[in-house]
């Protein structure tokens, strides 16, 4: 009897170990430390912070951001960046809002036009850098204002509205008391944890972030796996427009400006390495999360529009000096 | 000049270095050997400034030091040239050697006129001609390494730190070197030289410090030893005849790769060569003599202005590394920690790089399970010595390193494996384990091209031996004809073959 007891607290003894060992090396560690801490101080701050509804109403706000920053972490992953997601994701909403609205096509024609938007950008963005051998910040930043222009020379400038009802529903609908934009995003978390953790290609992007030499002369093709990951950001700057354009009931050419800050901020607060080839994807939710709660938090409290930007900003830079020598 | 007494040092709670003497005197060149991982860097740092003892003493010039950091070294008159330069490439040799502290004129604005008197009379000193307007880092590493030196002796050091200097310069630039080092001592400069290359301890070298394992085993003057005896010290045990014997040649076997001709740049010569399954086809020159260009335009990783290949008599366009994986061509690039290994993954990860074709779950998923089991292979193949599969490779020995990115390799189908500087800071012992891995390779009738830098490297692998010089092959030796002289003779004079 005694003998299991012995044996249980031996096990536990290594299991506290293991969690310790678990939380001084992952990359989730902080993220995670940083999360409880903000959300207990939000707590403290607001009676209303724990509440299933503000809880939920966070997922749903930082539902968009936390769509572009998975694309974004593939990106980052390789050691490029993508600046034109914001824009990107604008033109694609808007050019779906149009096809739909003022061609009268089907919504399904509808969704397509907006992938297509996305995954198409994407890839050009990923052959300049690629085949171009040209730095992924220069070449995003340039697609950033192409696409914003041309979703402006699409619109004229103004919103499209009078979209089909059903359209909200990737907005502001709900499954059961779920959001749906909050389902979308977590279903595109899940995949993209698997292949980044589970495929081949998953392992070659964190390769060619480590050493992209290496990978290339061992034989991975890395210009086809930057090719890829762009478009994958494409791809999930498409599916925020979706959420987005739900959420506004209009295409809008002027929106998303600036998200692709903070998509990287929650890329960068999730614990991924702002050079390449370590991070985790669950890292990216955590500070995509941690970013809205933020925003929601410091609303709540009331704190003034414009500190809340400075407040942010000094977290940011709290978190990753923080995070700076952690491995 | 430089006396160390019963230097300790721990990181955490493991002891690297077991209270270790060295005493170096003017205008003497003082050997430090040792594998790798023996203490001669961390000794090195220690000397710097750049860490500090766990315990010992310093005495430069008769009195006590201690060393804060590499700067308070500086200012008591140690100079270090590490193994990896800290020039700054875009800067050209004077912006370099005055880095931080420029001269100025009374307006603060840089003397750049002053700084490059003073700069040219360094090197006019130590008879060093080079150009002083370009980046450095379009000089060779010869030239980048008497920059260096330069440098340090513009800061007045009388003790001079040369880890491995040699390790990348040709025969001619080894001997520029050592007329360098040989001013230097005969004008007082105390000089600590790490190297891997014996010959040249007994070269250059007029007392000799061995460490192993952290301890000192022994102290001595070249005079009173022999390379036998230097390396029993080194290994602590005998290597007898480290390159393993030479098969017969087999005039019958296969073509496995023929380059029909291949020029680097528009111009430049063009070359030819052929390669046979189960031989080593050794590719010597001087660096810089095209060798790693010529090997990495065949696998479509160089843009060279013209390369023609057959792949088993077919010819092939290669546009990719992945392309000659795919035709059964792999590179091992002459930089481990730059080319070839993603340091921050783990051994597992590094092996199973190039071959997750092999472990695949429902076509697009992979199969853990597998990739173990194969990598564990690979691992015991060819003898990688690691805590397991999962630890990270940067803390590995160089040695253990060059063996992961061979594991990387064995599960293909491969035919040709591409050595670039197979042995480059790899230690004795498993220099000799890479070269019976290669061995072993060609008796399983893979071919293997072999680019080396160190001579008796060379002659004492290769079956048959290119020449480059100038970006073109010069001459084809084989049998007798592989050894110095002729290598040497054809690698500094040879004539290419010019075609418009």
């Amino acid at each position: 009897m005694s003998h299991d007891a012995n044996l249980d607290a031996a096990s536990a003894g290594r299991g506290r170990r293991a969690a310790l060992d678990w939380l001084l090396h992952s990359p989730l560690a902080l993220p995670l430390v940083g999360l409880i801490v903000v959300s207990v101080l939000m707590g403290f701050a607001s009676d209303n912070f724990f509440t299933v509804d503000n809880i939920l109403n966070v997922l749903r706000q930082v539902s968009v951001v936390g769509i572009l920053a998975v694309g974004m972490t593939f990106v980052i992953l390789t050691g490029g960046i993508d600046l034109s997601v914001g824009a990107v994701m604008a033109l694609a909403g808007t050019m779906a809002a149009g096809i739909m609205v003022n061609m009268g096509l089907p919504g399904g024609i509808g969704l397509l036009t907006a992938l297509l938007v996305g995954l198409g950008l994407g890839l050009f963005n990923g052959f300049m850098v690629a085949w171009g051998k040209m730095p992924s910040i220069i070449v995003t930043l340039a697609t950033m204002g192409i696409a914003r222009g041309l979703g402006l020379i699409y619109s004229g400038g103004y919103p499209i509205s009078g979209l089909p009802g059903w359209v909200s529903w990737f907005g502001v609908g709900r499954v059961g008391i779920i959001p749906v934009p909050v389902i979308i995003m977590l279903v595109i978390y899940a995949v993209a944890w698997v292949v980044l953790q589970r495929t081949p290609f998953g392992r070659h992007v964190y390769a060619i972030g480590g050493n992209e030499t290496a990978a290339r002369l061992s034989g991975v093709r890395t210009r086809s796996v930057k090719l890829a990951v762009f478009a994958i950001s494409g791809v999930t700057a498409a599916l925020a427009s979706v959420v987005l354009t739900g959420r506004l009931m209009s295409g809008q050419p002027n929106a998303g400006v600036g998200f692709e800050l903070d998509a990287i901020a929650a890329v960068v607060l999730g614990g991924t390495a702002i050079a390449g080839g370590r991070g985790l994807i669950l890292g990216t939710l955590i500070g995509a999360v941690l970013l809205g709660i933020l925003n929601n938090g410091l609303n709540l409290v009331g704190i003034n529009p414009y500190m809340q930007d400075v407040i942010k900003g000094l977290i940011i830079l709290l978190a990753i000096y923080i995070g700076r020598e952690w491995r | 000049m430089l006396e160390m007494k019963d230097i300790r040092k721990s990181f955490g709670r493991i002891e690297v270095l077991h209270g270790v003497d060295l005493q170096v005197n003017a205008g003497e060149v003082h050997a430090l050997l040792g594998e790798n991982g023996a203490g001669k860097s961390t000794l090195m740092k220690i000397v710097s400034g750049i860490i500090q003892p766990s315990s010992g003493t310093i005495i430069v010039d008769g009195s006590e030091r201690h060393f804060a950091n590499y700067d308070e070294a500086i200012a008591a008159g140690i100079g270090i040239v590490f193994q990896e330069f800290s020039l700054i490439p875009y800067l050209n040799a004077v912006e370099n050697m005055f880095l931080a502290r420029e001269m100025k004129t009374s307006l603060g604005l840089l003397d750049r006129k002053a700084m490059r008197q003073r700069a040219a009379a360094i090197l006019r000193k130590l008879e060093v001609d080079l150009p002083l307007d370009v980046p450095v880092a379009r000089l060779s590493v010869a030239e980048q390494q008497f920059v260096e030196i330069a440098k340090a002796l513009s800061l007045d050091a009388r003790i001079l730190v040369l880890d491995e200097p040699t390790a990348t310069l040709t025969p001619v630039e080894v001997e520029h070197l050592f007329k360098v080092m040989r001013e230097l001592r005969a004008a007082g400069v105390a000089i600590v030289f790490i190297s891997h290359h014996l010959e040249e301890i007994f070269e250059i070298c007029d007392r000799i410090t061995v460490l192993r394992d952290g301890e000192q085993v022994g102290s001595c003057t070249v005079a009173e030893t022999d390379i036998d005896q230097l390396v029993e010290m080194m290994v602590g045990r005998r290597i007898e005849n480290s390159f393993p014997p030479k098969p017969a040649a087999d005039p019958g076997a296969n073509v496995v790769l023929e380059v029909e001709e291949v020029q680097l740049r528009r111009g430049g010569p063009v070359s030819s060569f052929q390669l046979r399954a189960g031989e080593i086809l050794g590719f010597a020159g001087l660096v810089g003599s095209g060798r790693t260009e010529t090997v990495l335009s065949i696998l479509g990783a160089y843009p060279a202005a013209r390369c023609k290949v057959r792949v088993d008599g077919v010819e092939k366009r290669l546009r990719d590394p992945a392309d000659g994986l795919a035709h059964g061509i792999g590179l091992l690039p002459e930089s481990r920690k730059e080319q070839g290994l993603v340091t921050e993954f783990s051994i597992l990860q590094n092996v199973s790089l190039n071959n997750y074709g092999k472990y695949r779950q429902g076509h697009w998923f992979i199969d853990f399970k597998k990739e173990l089991a194969c990598t564990e292979d690979a691992m015991s193949q060819v003898r990688v010595k690691a805590q397991g599969p999962r630890a990270r490779v940067d803390t590995l020995s160089g040695g253990n390193q060059q063996k992961v990115v061979i594991a990387r390799w064995l599960n293909h189908d491969m035919q040709i494996l591409i050595f670039d500087e197979p042995t480059r800071g790899i230690d004795v012992g498993a220099k000799a384990e890479i070269y019976q891995l290669m061995r072993d390779f060609t008796a399983r009738g893979y071919a293997i091209i072999m680019i080396s830098s160190e001579l008796p490297e060379v002659i004492g692998m290769s079956d048959r031996v290119c020449v480059f010089r100038s970006g073109g092959i010069v001459a084809t030796v084989q049998g007798s004809a592989i050894n110095s002289e002729e290598i040497m003779t054809h690698a500094t004079t040879g004539r290419v073959q010019h075609v418009a």
